[in-house]
Parts: structure tokens; sequence; C-alpha cells
């Protein structure tokens, strides 16, 4: 037997014994996962010891070095542990922006004590982190923000105003941008630093979206005293950091237009609306579209394993996130579409307990910023024409 | 296993371009039309994908190939498209192989696969029937005849069938399909070779009361060895529909950059850039899924059917969009025959056929989606 199979058949034996059966099966969206956090809440006590006992292995961040917390397991075992995951239909043992984000920026950038202290704990999911990157006057031209560091000898003041804070009010400490020259060239005065939310001077207040909810936050600095210490990277080279991470975000927002997350639609669309005398989805046209989204959602998890592949070869052009960032949010998008029309007046009801609380209808809205948070879809077109297409004036 | 090429696959593919691109660009498909060939392909062409050992990519080294696989089939089917070059690369040395290492006795092994490898006999494959690709619906019939079978029925899209050497056809036998091995000299056998919109080959092929041995039955007749013959030609034909996409891409890009108009590249305009930008994400995914199928054919993993059906159909959207583009963005010299992009787009409306197009592999995710 191979490493990898004799790998395989640990990982699966581990699954078994220790995969709680309330964590089995399709979740119901991102409201339903675990989060963790100094205030986490767990759906159900299954839950929480799928956290620890995930985290305590590292398997929450499976390729990062263990010496940090992380799995330390190479690519070809973490592909291992991700089908083996999905055979059983494993619920995320923790979403997280600190893995997502945070995490490969401070191994990239972050000082040997940083990584030291903040990953471990990102690891096991015991402190949430929010991203203060947008501002009222800065979306799309992120690099124009004016939230501004003062240096104060040690330390230094943050005043300004974040705006799509995500979970900003459940979140225990912000990686933020800040202005900390407000001379230089807008790209060559910006620093990324970290604090904790308690901080006196943070406020958050959450805006209620079109579907309802309210995962996004304002959230406001007035005199917020920042550590010297939380710097990461150099000072006013913080740009650099923000578009290391950002192609990580949205890889992340990509990737959430991969098959496999929550009831396929064909099988959505069967249960609503039947089938024919030869077992095909009873709307023909709706079957259709169905299959070519299925197509293009199974093409796209293999773009994500070869871009994964190709970053580990060496091999992928940084840019190469925009593609993933822009297909894939499409992608969901459509397939909530289609998940719309799969369900049909049964998924308009935005109360009934039938409905789990308009929970279909409440995803698709959600799903309509994918394209927009992260860069929208037409930022990251001009990215791509720009820096892999190489086209004239882009 | 990474869905990436190894250091091997990315030789073969450096070598197969260096080669093609020296030997067989686009040129050579004009060529071949201009002068009304009546081969339609070039022998010593095919002689020289022997010699370069690309004939018989997938053929066992025992009979004279490299015994490679799909991955590798697909990675010189894709310079074909890139090139547009014709060959019986397709015809002979991967369906016809495929047909003979999986059903063929000895004989016909030694007799066969060493000539395809060394590009001196050409075979054809014949599996259409109608207008649209339709496998499980083949109605030409081999009927028990004595030691032998009686074959009846009419092909369509035989591609290389009128220089064929060898001829296998696929024909449903009492239980299920089978695939038969024949020479075209044989009584009944009639070939009308049909010009087609991208100048490269295929004929209609009539069967009146053929007569052959027992022998001439390549493997069961279970549908098996047709099963696999199919699966090939699904990846190697999307293969080369990913490389025509990238080829008529690529000179589209070109285009984009060297065009002024209003004092400008037109790759300039946003309007442009953001399609261009598009297309490249289409393509790209398309290339990843192809590579994970091809990659599964080889390890025969269960859902290689699946994931063949996917990039097939992936290769059809993409490589359609890709054409398109190439077209209207190169404007009113994309209409004419003195530029490729044109041939682009026939081709890539050819093989989008060939072994189904993306409607018809959609429809096999939808079932296997159970919907």
């Amino acid at each position: 037997m191979s490493d990898l199979e004799s790998f395989r058949a640990e990982t699966r034996a581990w699954l078994e014994a220790n995969c709680p059966p309330e964590v089995r099966g399709p979740t119901n969206g991102e409201d339903d996962g675990i989060w963790g956090g100094r205030n986490a809440v767990f759906k159900t006590p299954g839950h929480r010891l799928w956290l620890e006992r995930m985290g305590a292995r590292g398997w929450t961040a499976p390729e990062w070095p263990a010496e940090y917390g992380g799995g330390g397991l190479s690519r070809e075992e973490a592909k291992v542990l991700a089908s083996e995951l999905r055979r059983i239909q494993a619920q995320p043992a923790l979403l997280s922006f600190g893995i997502w984000m945070l995490g490969p920026a401070l191994l990239a950038f972050g000082s040997e004590a940083q990584k030291k202290r903040f990953l471990p704990e990102i690891v096991r999911g015991e402190i949430r982190w929010c991203q203060g990157y947008s501002e009222p006057g800065a979306g799309s031209d992120l690099a124009g923000l004016q939230t501004k560091a003062e240096d104060r000898g040690d330390h230094w003041i943050v005043n300004g105003q974040k705006i799509w804070t995500s979970y900003a009010d459940k979140a225990d400490w912000i990686f933020c941008l800040v202005r900390t020259d407000p001379d230089a060239p807008k790209h060559l005065g910006i620093s990324f630093v970290l604090f904790d939310m308690k901080t006196p001077g943070v406020t958050t207040r959450p805006i209620t979206l079109i579907s309802g909810k309210s995962p996004f936050c304002e959230t406001f600095f007035d005199d917020v005293r920042v550590e010297k210490e939380d710097l990461v990277g150099t000072l006013n080279r913080g740009w650099d950091v923000a578009k290391y991470l950002l192609a990580h975000e949205r890889t992340m927002i990509g990737a959430m237009g991969e098959v496999g997350a929550g009831r396929p639609a064909g099988q959505v669309a069967v249960d609503h609306i039947g089938t024919d005398d030869q077992g095909r989805l009873d709307d023909p046209m709706l079957r259709a579209r169905i299959a070519e989204l299925d197509v293009d959602a199974l093409a796209f998890r293999a773009s994500l394993e070869r871009v994964g592949d190709q970053v580990k070869a060496g091999q992928a052009h940084p840019a190469v996130a925009s593609m993933l960032k822009y297909y894939g949010s499409e992608l969901n998008k459509r397939r909530h579409e289609l998940l719309m029309a799969a369900g049909g007046a049964d998924a308009l009801e935005w109360e009934s307990d039938r409905s789990h609380h308009g929970q279909a209808a409440r995803d698709w809205l959600r799903t309509k910023a994918n394209s927009i948070e992260g860069g929208t879809s037409e930022i990251q077109l001009n990215i791509l024409a720009k820096h892999i297409l190489k086209l004239p004036g882009a | 296993m990474p869905l990436i090429l190894t250091d091997e696959q990315t030789m073969l593919k450096e070598a197969t371009e260096g080669f093609l691109d020296e030997q067989a660009p686009v040129a050579h498909l004009r060529h071949l039309r201009d002068t009304d060939d009546p081969d339609g392909v070039s022998r010593d062409l095919w002689r020289a994908f022997g010699e370069m050992g690309l004939a018989g990519v997938i053929i066992p080294e025992a009979y004279g190939g490299s015994g490679l696989g799909a991955v590798e089939a697909g990675v010189v089917a894709e310079a074909i498209g890139r090139n547009l070059t014709p060959s019986p690369f397709l015809s002979t040395g991967l369906l016809a192989a495929r047909a003979l290492i999986d059903g063929g006795n000895e004989a016909q092994k030694s007799g066969w696969l060493s000539r395809f490898a060394a590009g001196e006999a050409i075979a054809a494959v014949a599996i259409d029937e109608g207008a649209k690709h339709r496998p499980e619906r083949i109605r030409t019939r081999a009927e028990r005849s004595g030691n032998g079978w009686r074959l009846n029925g009419a092909k369509t899209l035989v591609v290389d069938g009128h220089i064929a050497d060898v001829l296998i056809v696929a024909a449903r036998t009492d239980d299920s399909l089978g695939v038969f091995l024949l020479d075209p000299g044989t009584s009944g056998v009639s070939i009308e070779r049909t010009v087609m919109v991208d100048a490269h080959n295929a004929a209609r092929l009539d069967l009146k009361d053929v007569l052959v041995d027992a022998d001439a039955l390549l493997g069961p007749a279970d549908g098996s060895v047709l099963g696999r013959v199919l699966a090939l030609g699904e990846g190697a034909v999307a293969a080369e529909m990913s490389g025509a996409a990238q080829g008529a891409f690529d000179q589209t890009l070109t285009y984009l950059r060297d065009r002024t108009q209003f004092g400008k590249a037109i790759g300039e305009f946003q309007a442009l850039q953001h399609r261009a930008a598009h297309l490249y994400s289409e393509i790209e995914i398309t290339q990843a899924i192809l590579l994970k199928a091809l990659q599964a054919l080889d390890a025969g993993a269960p859902d290689a059917g699946l994931l063949l059906s996917v990039a097939k159909a992936r290769a059809g959207k993409s490589g359609e969009l890709a054409v398109q583009e190439a077209v209207q963005m190169h404007g009113g010299v994309g209409m004419t025959d003195e530029f490729d992009v044109g041939l682009y787009m026939k081709r890539m409306r050819v093989t989008a056929e060939l072994f189904g197009d993306a409607a018809y592999h959609a429809d096999r995710v939808a079932r296997a989606g159970g919907y």
C-alpha cells in the first residue's frame, strides 16, 4: 500500500470514529456553520466536539505547518482528507476568515512572534477575525482608503470608518488597512495592522441586506489605540500584504461556486417538481439549465484543484485568483437562481417553518454580493486583462 | 495525482508543438484543401508522426508504440487542434488502436498495430449513423451467418473512411453492441468521401450483406470495446477542441494588441478586454476538467465517464465561444478566407458533433445526477 493509500485508510478510520453524526449532511448556509471565537455558538454539542477534534489535529488548516498548529499535510494528503470529508458529507469543522485570509498573509509577511501567537488560535477556532478593508469612499478603488493611523511613539491612534465588514459584530479581532502616510502616493501610504475589537473606541453597526439578514457591518474607529508590534509586514507597504490576502479571499469566494455545497439543484428540482415516466425532471427546459450548471460547476471544481496544484508547483500566475473569483461567484449566483426556479412557489415563503424561514430565498439574495465583495466581477476582469492577457492600456 | 503535466508529458507537449509548428501549421491544411488533395491528409506527415513516436502514442511498446495513456493522447491532440493539422492520428492512432488493443486477437494486433505506430497504415472507425451522435441507438446489424457475421447498415461521419486500409464498424448484435474489423474491399462495402466544411476527412459508409469471419468481432459483443473507444474519442476530441480554442484565442489576442482604430489599439477598449478576460476564464476551466478527465480515464476511475462528458460539454461551449469571439473581434477580416480564424470556426463546428455535442453530454451529466 502506498503512503497515500495508507494515509487515506487512516484518515477514513479516524473520521468514522471522530466525526459526530450531527455534522454530517448538507448545511443550511453559512449561518449554520461553525465560526468559533470567544463567543462561539454551537448548534449541538457534536458541533463543538467536531471543531475541538479537528482543531487539535490541525485539520482545520490541513496544509499549514505543524509548528503553528496546522496539519502539516502535503498537498496530496490534503486532497485525500478533503475527498474523505466529502465522502461522509462532513460539514466544515471551522469557517474562518483567519484560515482563509489572515493566516496565509501572516505565513508570508508576519514576524515569527506573530505567527506563533496568532496562527495556533486561528487553527483551533479560538479567535474570530474580521476584515477592515472597504470604506464608504473606497470600494472598487480600495487604495483610496482614508482611515488614518497617527504615530504616537510606541503606538498609533486610529480614526475612521470601515464598511461591509463581515461579521464585525461577532468578531474578536480585526485585520485592518490604515493610512500611515497621508502624503505618499495612495498605494504607498497604507499599513496592515491587527487589533482587538474590544479596544475602546471600536463600535459596529449591522447593515440589513436584501436577504433580511445582517452579515455585514459598518465599523467605526474613534481614537483606537493600536500597538506597534501588531503591524504586519513593513510600514507603509501594507498594500503588498493587502493584495496577497485579496488573492486568498478571492479564491475563497470563488470556491463558493464549487459543487457539493448543499443539496444539488437537480435533486431539489426533483423534490419540488417531480419526474416524467423516464425518471427525468418534469421540466425539460429547467433540466437543461441545471445540467449546464452542473457541467460548469464540475469543471470549475477541477479548475480550483488545478490552480492549487499549480501554486504548489510554482506554476501559477498570481492573478489567476481573479479568474477563480470571477467565475466562481458568477457560478454561485447562477446556482441560486436555479435553486429558486427549482423550488418554485415553495421557495418564495419568507417566514414559514416549511421554508426554514425563507432559507432558499435568503441564500439566493445573499449570493448577489459574491460578485461585488472582494472586488467586483468587473474589477477581476480588469485584472485578468492587464496582468494575464497583457492587453494594452489595461 | 496533481492536475499538472508531469515532466515527461511536458516534454512530449513541447516536442509535438515544435514538430507541428514546423511540419504542419495551418498552411498545411490550406495546401491540402486548395490542391483538392485526394487523400485529405499527407501520408508523408503520417509517417513523420510515426518517426516521432506520436502515431503510436497509446500503442504498447511490444507493437512499436510508446505505450502511453489518454493524457499523452490529449497532449498530442491539443497540439493538433492548435495547428488544425489533418492527420489520421484520431482515426488510426487512437480509435482503431484502442479497439484492436482491447479486442484484437494476437494476429490482428501484430498485423495492424505496428503499422499504425509506424504511420504506415490508416484505419477508420465507423460509429455514427444519423445527424447526431447516438451510439446507444446504433441500427447497423450484425447477424450470425455460418461461422461468421453478416453486416447491414449505413454509417456517416467516418473519419478517414475513404483512405482507410482497414475499417472498424460498430454494429448491433442480438444482445448488445460489437465492433467488427473488415477490409474495405469486402464485397458489399461502399464508401463515399464527404468533403466537409472544415476540409478535414469524413466519409459515408454503406454495408450491404457484408460477410466477415467470426474473428472479425473484436472482443466480446457486450458494448465494452465500443465503450472504451468512445471514452477515448470523447477525451481526444475534447483535447483537440481545447487546443483549437487556444489557437483561435492566441490569434485574437495578437489582433487586439496590433489593430488600431480611433488612434489606439482596440485591445485598450474595456468592452473587448472584459470579453477577452471572460473567454480566458472559460478556456482555462475547460483545460482543467479536460486534464482531470483524461487522468481519470488512465486511472480507470469510476467517475471517468462523467468527467469525460463534462470535459466534452465544456469543450463544446468554450470552443464555440472562442471562435465566435475570434471572428467578431477580428471584424471584417475575420470573415475572409485569408485569415485563419474562420478555419478554427469551421473545425470547431465539426469537432462539436464528433463524439457528441454539448447537449448530448450535458444530458448524460443530468442522468448521472438523477434528474
